[in-house]
C-alpha cells in the first residue's frame, strides 16, 4: 500500500520535497564527516610525532567512516522516507540568509558515502606502501582523511552552502594533493592550473547560490526544489548554466577539462581517489542532486548534454593519442565523466544510469589507476608506454586486475562497463527527433574509441615485446599491501555492474526526481539492435587496436596527420586557453599595473603629499606666542557669533 | 524686609561633590601640619580613599533624578555616568601622580618657587620629593568638574568652570624637568582660559538679558527658564544667538576644538605627563558633559540654528586635528593633535538629537579616557637620563628593546584609530551611528575620512617601534611601579574589554541618557 502511495506520489513531478528528521542511530551521521576530520587535524597538529603511526591512523579513520555509513544504509533501508535530515546549528544567520549547518541523508548521498569510503578505504591502504618511501607520508595522509572529510561534506550537506563549504574543501585538498611533490615544477603548476581553473567553475556555482538567495530567499535544497517551479523560464536557465559551470570546473567537462590531466603530477593514490573515482564526479552529482532545476528546463538539459557528448568524444580522441600511462587514463577519466554529463542531461531514468556508471567507473577507474601505480612502482616511476611491454609475465596480480578494469571500461559483457555505459547509449537514442541520432551515435562512436585507446594501453604496456629503458632488469610485482586492494577492486570491476545496475536505480527513486519515469518512448533502433552495436563497435575498436599494437610500438614519437598532431596537443585547448584568456589576462593585468602605479597610486600620493604640506604649513600657524593663540580665538569667535547671527538672520541653512 | 528663605538642600545627592571638596580642604590641612616624609602617603591616600567613597556615593545615588540647591545642581543620569567617568578616570590619573618610583621623586617639583634652571632647581631635579600639593589642587580640580556637569544653571556652572580650571593651571607648571616649558605652558593656559571665561561670562550675560520678559517668569540664567526663553521670551533673538555663540567659545575652549584648541598642545607637552593625561581624559568627560547638558537641555529648541554652526567646528576641529598630527615630531603633542581630533568626533555626537547621540557621547569619553590615560602612562615610562624621551625619533626601534611596552602603545594607537576589537572602533561607532540616523552623514563622511588621515601619524608611530633598528638614542623602557602598572592595566583591559563587549557600558549609559529639566 504505501509502495503504491509512494509510486504514484513520484510520477506527479508537483509533488513537494519534504525530509524527514534523522533520529536514533541516524542522529549520529555527523560522525561521517567528523571522524576523518579529527584524524586530519590530529595528523596535522602532532607533526613529526605522528609519523611512525600516523598512515595507520589515516587508514583507520576511513575504514571506520565506511563501516558507519553502511549501517546508516542499512538504517535507511527500514524507513519509509528515506530521505532524512540532521540539523546542526545555524551556519549563517544574516539578514534574511539562514543558512543551516545540516546534513541530508538520502540514496543518493548513501551511495556516495560507500563509494567515498570504500573504494577511499583500499586507495588509503594501497598508499600506506605506496608511500612508504616518502618522508612526507603523514602529512599526505592528513591531507588524504581533510579530503575524504570535505567530499562526504559535500555529499551530505543538506543545502548549497554546505555544497559549496564541501566544494571548496575537495579543492583544497585536491590542490595540496596535486602539488604534493612541490618540489618540482610540473607538480606545483599542475596544482596551480586546477586551482586556477576550478575557480573559474566555482565562481560560476557561488553565483548560482546567489541568484538560488536572491530569487528564492533560501539555500535549502527542499525549500529550493519546492519553489523552482515559480521561477522563470530564463532565471531557471541562468541558475542551470551557473550550475552546470561548477559541475564542469570541478569534473573535467568542456570547456574546463584542461586541469584534470595535469593533475596526475599527483601521487597515484591520489590520481585514483580524487581525479578519479569520487571528487571529480562530484559535477554530476551536483547536477543528479539538483534535478529539478535541470529537468525544469529543457534548453538547459540540451546544454548538458552537448557537454557530455562533446567531452566524451574530445577525451577519446585525445586519449588515443597520448603516450603517459596516467595521461590516457586521465583523459579516460573525461571521457567517462563526459558520459555521466550525458546521462544526467538526458534527464528522467537516465540520473540514476548516470550515477550507476558513476559508481562502475569509481570501481574500475580506481582500479586501473592503482594498477599503473603498481606498473610504476616496479618500473622505476616510468610513465611512457612506450617503454613498456611485456609485463603480463613479471606483475601477474596487477596484470590481471588491469585486465578486469580494461574489459569493464570498454563495456564487455559481462563486466561492470557494459551494465552501466550501455543503458546510458540507449538512452541516449530515446531522445525525441534527430537529437537522438547526434547524441546515439556520439555515445556510440565514444564507445568504439574506448575500445581502442585503452586496448591500446593495456596491449602496450602488458603484452608485446619488451621496450624497457636500460636501467631496469627485472620489474617486481608490487607488495600484498598494494596488491589486495588491486584484487578487491577488480572483484567490484567484475561483479559491480550486474548487481548496481539491478538495485541502485530502484533504490535511488527514493530521492526525489531520481525516479524513472515510467512509460518513456522507444528509441529510434530497437533496443537489441543497439546491444548488439555497441558490443560490436567495442569489438572493432579493441580488435584494431590489437591488431596495430600488438607488435609494441616505437619508442619515439613518430610523423602523423592532423587529427593525431591535434590529439596529442589536447586539440589545441591549451593553445586556445593560452591565446584567448591568457594573453589578454596578462595584458590586462599589466594595464591594470600601469593605472594602479601611475593613477590610483599617483592619487593617493598626491593627496598624502596634500595632506602632509598642509600639515606643514598649519604647523606654522602654531607660533607659540599667546598673542598669536588670542588672535586665533577672536577671530574663530568672531566667525562663531557672525556665523549664529548669519543662521539667525536666515541668511545660511 | 523679606525673610531669607534658603533652598533645600539633598547632602546625598551632592555627596560626591562635597566628598572630593571636603578632601581638599583636609589635604590643605594636612600640607600645614604633617610631618614633611609622610605627607605623600598620607595625602595620596586621602585622595584615593575621597575619590572611592565619591564613587561609591555615585553607585549609592545611581537612581537619583532631581534638581536640589534651589535648581542651581541637577542629579540625573548623564550627571552620575559623568561623575562615575570622571571619578574612575581621576583615579587612574591619581596613581599616575603617585608613582614615585620611576622617577625619583615623582613627576613633580620639589619647590614651585625655586627658579627654573639655576643650581637648586639642578639639585631638586635630582629627586628630592615632590611636591604633595598636587593631591589637593586634584581634588578641587575633580570636585569643580563634578559640580561643572552637575550644573543646572549658567552661573554655577562658570563657577564651577573656575573652581577646576585654577587648580590645573597651577598644576601644569609643576613638571620636576624641563621647568620653563611647563611655567610657560602653564601661563598661556591661564591666560587663554581666563579668556575664554571672559567668553563665556559674556555669554550668559547676553543670555539673562534675553530670558526677561517671559509672562509668567522672571529672567534668570537657569536652564528650565532659558530653555522656556528660546521658544517664549519677546526679546531680541540676536540675544539669543549671540549668547550661545559666546557661551559655546567658553565651553569648546575647554572642550579643545578648533579652532578654540591653540593652547591644547604647547600645554600637554609642557605639562607633567600624569596632569596631561588627567586633562585629556577628565577634562574632556567635564567639558563635553557641560556642552551636552547645555545644548541638550537649555537650547533643545534652537538645535536647528546651532547645528550647522557647531558642525562646521566639528569637521574643522576634526581637519586641523588630523592634518596637524601628521607632522608632528614629539608624542605628546601628537597625542595632543589626537585629542583634538577626538573632541570633533565627540561634537559629531553632541549634536545627533537622540537619546542614542546623547548616550554615545557618553561612552565614547568614557573609552576615550582610558585609552588616553594608559597612552600617557606609557609616555611616562620612555624615558633616559634626563626625563622623559617625547621626542618621536627616540622611540625608533622601541619594539625591539621593550616588546611588551611597544605592543601595549601599539594596541593603544590601534584603538585610537579606531581598528575593532578595540574602544576606539566601538565608540566611533557609538557616535557616528546615531549621526548617521539625524540625516547628518555629511559629519560622518567627515569623521571617516579625518579617521583615515589620522591613522597614518598613529600607524607611523608603529612602523618607527617595530620596523626601526634601536639607534643609539633609543631610550630603554623604564619598569613601572605598582601604581602606574596599576593604572595601565585598568587602560589597556578597559580598552580590550570596551571594544570586545561594549554591551553593559552601553546598556548602562543608555539607560542614564536623559536629563532632567
Amino acid at each position: 500500500m504505501v509502495e503504491q502511495i509512494l509510486t504514484i506520489a513520484q510520477s506527479e513531478p508537483a509533488e513537494a520535497v519534504t525530509f524527514a528528521t534523522a533520529d536514533g542511530m541516524l542522529g549520529t551521521v555527523w560522525l561521517l564527516v567528523a571522524i576523518p576530520l579529527v584524524s586530519a587535524a590530529i595528523l596535522l597538529l602532532l607533526g613529526k610525532r605522528a609519523d611512525r603511526w600516523g598512515h595507520w591512523l589515516g587508514v583507520g579513520a576511513i575504514g571506520a567512516a565506511f563501516v558507519l555509513g553502511l549501517t546508516y544504509f542499512l538504517q535507511l533501508r527500514g524507513l519509509e522516507n528515506k530521505q532524512v535530515e540532521l540539523s546542526l546549528w545555524d551556519f549563517m544567520a544574516v539578514g534574511d540568509l539562514r543558512v543551516d549547518f545540516g546534513l541530508l541523508f538520502d540514496p543518493l548521498a548513501a551511495v556516495f558515502v560507500l563509494l567515498i569510503t570504500g573504494v577511499g578505504f583500499l586507495i588509503h591502504l594501497y598508499a600506506v606502501e605506496y608511500m612508504a618511501h616518502d618522508a612526507g607520508r603523514r602529512l599526505f595522509f592528513a591531507y588524504f582523511n581533510l579530503f575524504v572529510a570535505a567530499m562526504l561534506l559535500l555529499v551530505l550537506g543538506n543545502n548549497y552552502v554546505m555544497l559549496y563549504f564541501g566544494w571548496e574543501g575537495v579543492g583544497l585538498a585536491s590542490y595540496l594533493l596535486i602539488s604534493f611533490w612541490y618540489g618540482r615544477p610540473s607538480a606545483a603548476t599542475a596544482g596551480k592550473k586546477a586551482f586556477l581553473m576550478n575557480r573559474v567553475g566555482d565562481a560560476g556555482l557561488a553565483i548560482g547560490i546567489f541568484i538560488m538567495f536572491a530569487m528564492l530567499g533560501t539555500t535549502q535544497y527542499d525549500e529550493v526544489f519546492n519553489g523552482v517551479g515559480s521561477l522563470t523560464s530564463t532565471t531557471v536557465l541562468v541558475l542551470g548554466l551557473l550550475l552546470l559551470l561548477g559541475a564542469a570546473g570541478k569534473s573535467g567537462q568542456f570547456p574546463l577539462q584542461a586541469w584534470l590531466p595535469d593533475a596526475m603530477e599527483g601521487p597515484t593514490p591520489v590520481s585514483a581517489l580524487i581525479h578519479a573515482a569520487t571528487m571529480v564526479t562530484a559535477g554530476v552529482y551536483l547536477i543528479a542532486r539538483s534535478n529539478a532545476i535541470f529537468s525544469a528546463n529543457e534548453t538547459l538539459q540540451l546544454v548538458v548534454v552537448s557537454v557530455g557528448a562533446l567531452t566524451l568524444l574530445m577525451g577519446c580522441i585525445i586519449g588515443a593519442a597520448k603516450d603517459d600511462i596516467k595521461r590516457v587514463l586521465a583523459w579516460s577519466t573525461v571521457s567517462q565523466i563526459g558520459y555521466m554529463f550525458l546521462g544526467v542531461g538526458l534527464g528522467g531514468g537516465a540520473y540514476a544510469l548516470a550515477i550507476v556508471h558513476l559508481l562502475a567507473h569509481g570501481f574500475f577507474k580506481a582500479n586501473m589507476f592503482l594498477g599503473a601505480g603498481s606498473v610504476m612502482h616496479g618500473m622505476n616511476d616510468q610513465v611512457d608506454i612506450r617503454r613498456f611491454g611485456g609485463l603480463s609475465k613479471y606483475m601477474k596480480v596487477t596484470w590481471l586486475t588491469f585486465m578486469m578494469g580494461w574489459l569493464a571500461i570498454i563495456g564487455m559483457f559481462p563486466f561492470s562497463g557494459y551494465f552501466s555505459k550501455e543503458p546510458i547509449i540507449v538512452a541516449a537514442f530515446e531522445r525525441e527527433g534527430w537529437t537522438a541520432w547526434l547524441f546515439g551515435m556520439a555515445a556510440l562512436l565514444g564507445a568504439g574509441l574506448t575500445a581502442f585507446y585503452m586496448t591500446r594501453l593495456f596491449v602496450l604496456t602488458f603484452h608485446g615485446p619488451k621496450r624497457w629503458t636500460e636501467d631496469i632488469e627485472h620489474p617486481h610485482e608490487s607488495p600484498k599491501l598494494m596488491t589486495v586492494p588491486l584484487i578487491l577492486l577488480a572483484v567490484g570491476s567484475v561483479g559491480a555492474g550486474f548487481l548496481l545496475a539491478t538495485s541502485v536505480p530502484d533504490w535511488l527513486s527514493a530521492t526525489n526526481g531520481l525516479a524513472a519515469e515510467s512509460g518513456e518512448h522507444a528509441p529510434v533502433l530497437a533496443h537489441w539492435l543497439l546491444t548488439a552495436l555497441s558490443l560490436l563497435v567495442t569489438v572493432l575498436g579493441a580488435g584494431l587496436a590489437w591488431f596495430l599494437f600488438r607488435a609494441g610500438t616505437a619508442t619515439e614519437p613518430q610523423p602523423a596527420g592532423v587529427v593525431v598532431t591535434a590529439a596529442r596537443r589536447n586539440l589545441y585547448t591549451d593553445a586556445f586557453n593560452e591565446a584567448v584568456f591568457e594573453k589578454p589576462g596578462i595584458f590586462l593585468t599589466r594595464a591594470l599595473v600601469f593605472l594602479d602605479n601611475r593613477g590610483v597610486d599617483g592619487l593617493v600620493n598626491g593627496l598624502a603629499a596634500a595632506v602632509g604640506g598642509g600639515s606643514g604649513r598649519l604647523r606654522r600657524l602654531q607660533t607659540g606666542f599667546v598673542r598669536s593663540y588670542a588672535t586665533s580665538i577672536l577671530t574663530g569667535a568672531l566667525l562663531v557669533v557672525a556665523a549664529f547671527l548669519a543662521v539667525q538672520a536666515g541668511w545660511l541653512a | 524686609m523679606t525673610e531669607l528663605k534658603l533652598p533645600s538642600i539633598d547632602y546625598a545627592a551632592l555627596a560626591p561633590i562635597l566628598i572630593m571638596l571636603g578632601a581638599a580642604l583636609l589635604g590643605v590641612l594636612v600640607e600645614a601640619f604633617v610631618p614633611r616624609r609622610l605627607r605623600n602617603v598620607v595625602q595620596l591616600g586621602l585622595a584615593l580613599v575621597a575619590m572611592l567613597a565619591a564613587i561609591v556615593m555615585v553607585i549609592l545615588n545611581a537612581d537619583d533624578r532631581l534638581i536640589t540647591v534651589g535648581g542651581a545642581i541637577a542629579i540625573d543620569g548623564p550627571t552620575l555616568f559623568l561623575q562615575g567617568a570622571i571619578l574612575v578616570l581621576a583615579v587612574m590619573a591619581l596613581l599616575l601622580v603617585g608613582e614615585r618610583t620611576v622617577e625619583r621623586g615623582g613627576a613633580f617639583v620639589a619647590h614651585a618657587a625655586v627658579t627654573a634652571e639655576s643650581a637648586e632647581d639642578r639639585r631638586q631635579a635630582e629627586g628630592v620629593g615632590g611636591a604633595t600639593e598636587v593631591y589637593p589642587l586634584m581634588s578641587f580640580a575633580i570636585g569643580g568638574m563634578l559640580i561643572f556637569v552637575a550644573a543646572n544653571d549658567l552661573l554655577t556652572m562658570f563657577i564651577a568652570l573656575e573652581v577646576f580650571s585654577l587648580p590645573l593651571y597651577l598644576l601644569c607648571a609643576l613638571a620636576r624637568r624641563r621647568r620653563l616649558l611647563s611655567q610657560e605652558a602653564a601661563l598661556k593656559y591661564f591666560m587663554l582660559g581666563a579668556y575664554a571665561s571672559a567668553f563665556f561670562l559674556f555669554g550668559v550675560a547676553l543670555i539673562y538679558g534675553f530670558t526677561s520678559g517671559i509672562p509668567g517668569r522672571g529672567a534668570g540664567v537657569d536652564f528650565a527658564t532659558v530653555h522656556a526663553a528660546v521658544t517664549e521670551s519677546p526679546s531680541s533673538p540676536v540675544l539669543l544667538f549671540a549668547g550661545m555663540a559666546l557661551l559655546a567659545i567658553g565651553l569648546l575652549f575647554k572642550a579643545a576644538a578648533a579652532p578654540f584648541h591653540v593652547w591644547t598642545p604647547d600645554v600637554y607637552q609642557g605639562a607633567p605627563t600624569p596632569i596631561t593625561g588627567f586633562m585629556a581624559a577628565c577634562t574632556k568627560v567635564a567639558a563635553f558633559g557641560a556642552l551636552l547638558r547645555v545644548f541638550h537641555v537649555a537650547f533643545a529648541g534652537a538645535s536647528w540654528d546651532f547645528t550647522p554652526v557647531l558642525g562646521a567646528i566639528a569637521v574643522l576641529t576634526m581637519l586641523v586635528g588630523a592634518v596637524l598630527a601628521v607632522t608632528q615630531t614629539d608624542i605628546k603633542r601628537l597625542l595632543a593633535y589626537s585629542s583634538i581630533a577626538n573632541a570633533g568626533y565627540l561634537l559629531v555626537g553632541v549634536l545627533a538629537p537622540s537619546r542614542e547621540g546623547l548616550s554615545g557621547t557618553m561612552f565614547y569619553l568614557a573609552a576615550y579616557g582610558f585609552s588616553v590615560l594608559a597612552a600617557f602612562a606609557v609616555v611616562t615610562l620612555v624615558r633616559d637620563a634626563d626625563g622623559e624621551a617625547t621626542h618621536l625619533s627616540r622611540w625608533a626601534g622601541l619594539g625591539r628593546r621593550s616588546p611588551f611596552f611597544a605592543a601595549i602603545f601599539t594596541f593603544i594607537l590601534l584603538a585610537f584609530a579606531g581598528i575593532p576589537l578595540t574602544s576606539g572602533f566601538t565608540s566611533k561607532f557609538a557616535v557616528f551611528g546615531p549621526a548617521l540616523e539625524a540625516n547628518q552623514a555629511w559629519l560622518v563622511i567627515a569623521g571617516v575620512l579625518t579617521s583615515m588621515v589620522l591613522a597614518f601619524p598613529y600607524l607611523r608611530v608603529v612602523v618607527m617601534m617595530w620596523l626601526s633598528e634601536p639607534g643609539e638614542s633609543t631610550p630603554t623602557v623604564t619598569v613601572p611601579g605598582a601604581l602606574t602598572s596599576a593604572a595601565l592595566v585598568i587602560g589597556v583591559l578597559a580598552t580590550l574589554v570596551l571594544g570586545v563587549v561594549p554591551g553593559p557600558l552601553l546598556d548602562l549609559t543608555t539607560g542614564a541618557a536623559e536629563f532632567v529639566r
